[in-house]
């Protein structure tokens, strides 16, 4: 909210943000919402608002009025589309979005280029976070792993590119790898949670052991199964 | 400089208001000059509680608004010294209520009191926020029912990212757990969580648990803030809560079944 503050009304930055690309691979905009529901089934909630740039794939021709209902499409399921990129500034205008030129140029890696340890410059820092996560509140660390030190409440959702350890109770939501990184693994020390997903694979609390409830446990996957087990 | 204390919870119902009259008039009586703010525009019901709502000439809203000035509005108590309210308005809409106004209130407020308690209205929007924003401290009001304490994570979550300590990354808001209309009883039963189970779930502080009393409803019927009625467990109940919160120590009351004769004697 607004005090009166002196001086200066805004700053203008400069800034490095990692955006998600919707890369289209199919100038039919239903066939991509048709597919895209599924996806969303998968993690629900865990898109919402998310900010997303919409790119034309190698050799699909994205014409205005696909690409407006594209929008809306994206908008009626949540997401927040922002820009364009690879398409005139004409379309970009029609659909309200703004224009990204040469998204492809020195961009943070690729979803797909989990970095691997013998890469020294693909190191991205840990998020740590030590206060609770309460209800209603969301954590995303993109690009890395994720530590809490504390409680994550019911209600409450962690999401990382890479593992997630929770030192606390779980007792909310936990997505691990949501970029599709089927080695990212979560721990927490006392097993509450209402969700749990791995690479969007995911189990709701109704479907865990009763056994492993309240105590340690790590969960992974092995092949399309999603594992949890006491450690 | 004054210490703002929101009394919060989400929820409506839980015992805010009960807790904000009670506690205020615990500080004031300790010899703080304390001023109590109703932040439930359109549904003000603190001053039915402290006992003056026939003293009411002028509003929070009126306030704002540059109708009166403070002095006007504030209601100085009959029965504890140094005790003000600050009642809200019982007709104007919630928008009445804006950032600069409350900030103006307070900043004037703060010159000649101790302490202020804003009673915050139930849910999560503007009025609740604003109640909240300038606070130093909470008292985060839950019954030990499951959407009551769901309802005080997501304040507590406001608390740690939508106040002006937040937001100036000052020192955080200090948390307090308050846990209203408890029943050890019940709890025995499996009908209600424990003190430990809210306790685990909130992992804050707790300044104080309240029996369910029927001495809450009486003393709200006469317009007594609860902890005026020292011969009772709710009252002493607040009597306690008072004291830690200003440092005291104090054993933990009212949170075990009442066994046998002596306790059914002297039950309720
Ligand atoms: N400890 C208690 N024992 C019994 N009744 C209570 C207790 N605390 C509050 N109440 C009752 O609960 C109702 C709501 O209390 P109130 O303080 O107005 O809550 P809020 O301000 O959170 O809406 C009132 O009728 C009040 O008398
Ligand atoms: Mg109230």
């Amino acid at each position: 909210m607004g005090a009166s503050a002196p001086g200066a009304a805004f700053e203008l930055k400069g800034r490095m943000a990692t955006l998600s690309v919707l890369r289209v691979l199919n100038a039919d905009t239903n066939a991509v919402l048709v597919q895209l529901d599924a996806r969303l089934a998968q993690a629900p909630g865990f898109f919402d608002g998310m900010p997303l740039v919409i790119a034309p794939g190698q050799s699909v021709a994205l014409d205005t009025p696909a690409l407006v209902a594209l929008v809306s499409g994206l908008k009626a399921r949540g997401l927040t589309p922002v820009a364009v990129a690879d398409l005139s500034s004409e379309q970009a205008a029609e659909a309200g979005l703004g224009l990204l030129r040469n998204l492809d140029a020195p961009s943070p890696k690729a979803a797909s280029a989990r970095p691997t340890s013998d890469s020294p410059s693909a190191y991205q820092p840990t998020r740590v976070v030590t206060t609770p996560v309460r209800s209603g509140q969301q954590i995303y660390a993109r690009g890395g792993d994720l530590v809490i030190t504390a409680a994550v409440s019911a209600g409450a959702e962690v999401m990382a590119d890479g593992h997630i350890h929770i030192y606390g109770s779980l007792r909310g939501r936990a997505l691990a790898g949501v970029q599709g990184d089927v080695n990212a693994r979560i721990f927490c020390r006392s097993l509450h949670a209402e969700l749990v997903a791995v690479a969007g694979h995911y189990r709701l609390s109704e479907q865990m052991d009763a056994e492993l409830i309240d105590g340690p446990v790590m969960i992974a996957l092995q092949g399309d199964d999603l594992q949890l087990s006491a450690v | 400089m004054a210490r703002i204390v929101v009394v919060t919870s989400g929820k409506g119902g839980v015992g805010k208001t009960t807790t904000s009259a009670a506690f205020a008039a615990g500080l004031a009586r300790a010899g703080h000059r304390t001023a109590v703010v109703d932040f439930d525009v359109g549904l003000r019901n603190l001053d039915l509680i402290m006992g003056c709502e026939r003293r009411v000439v002028y509003d929070f809203v009126n306030v704002i608004n540059g109708e009166a000035n403070l002095n006007q509005a504030l209601i100085r108590d009959k029965r504890t010294q140094g005790l003000s309210i600050l009642p809200a308005s019982q007709t104007r809409d919630k928008d009445a209520l804006t950032f600069e106004g409350v900030q103006a209130v307070l900043e004037g407020l703060a010159e000649d009191h101790d302490y202020i308690v804003c009673d915050s209205p139930a849910g999560i929007e503007r009025g609740a926020h604003l109640a909240m924003y300038f606070a130093d401290d909470a008292l985060v009001v839950t019954n030990p029912e499951v959407s009551s304490v769901r309802d005080s994570d997501r304040v507590l979550g406001l608390l740690s990212s939508k106040t002006r300590r937040a937001e100036q990354g000052e020192d955080p808001v200090q948390e307090h757990l308050i846990i209203t209309r408890y029943v050890p009883e019940r709890v025995g039963k499996g009908e209600m969580l424990s003190v430990e189970d809210v306790g685990e779930i909130l992992s804050i502080d707790l300044l104080g648990v309240i029996p369910e009393s029927s001495a809450v409803l009486n003393a709200s019927n006469s317009g007594v803030p609860v902890i005026l009625e020292e011969q009772t467990d709710a009252g002493q109940a607040y009597d306690d809560v008072v004291a830690r919160y200003l440092g005291q120590q104090r054993e933990h009351r009212f949170i075990t079944e009442k066994k046998g004769l002596f306790g059914r004697l002297f039950k309720g």
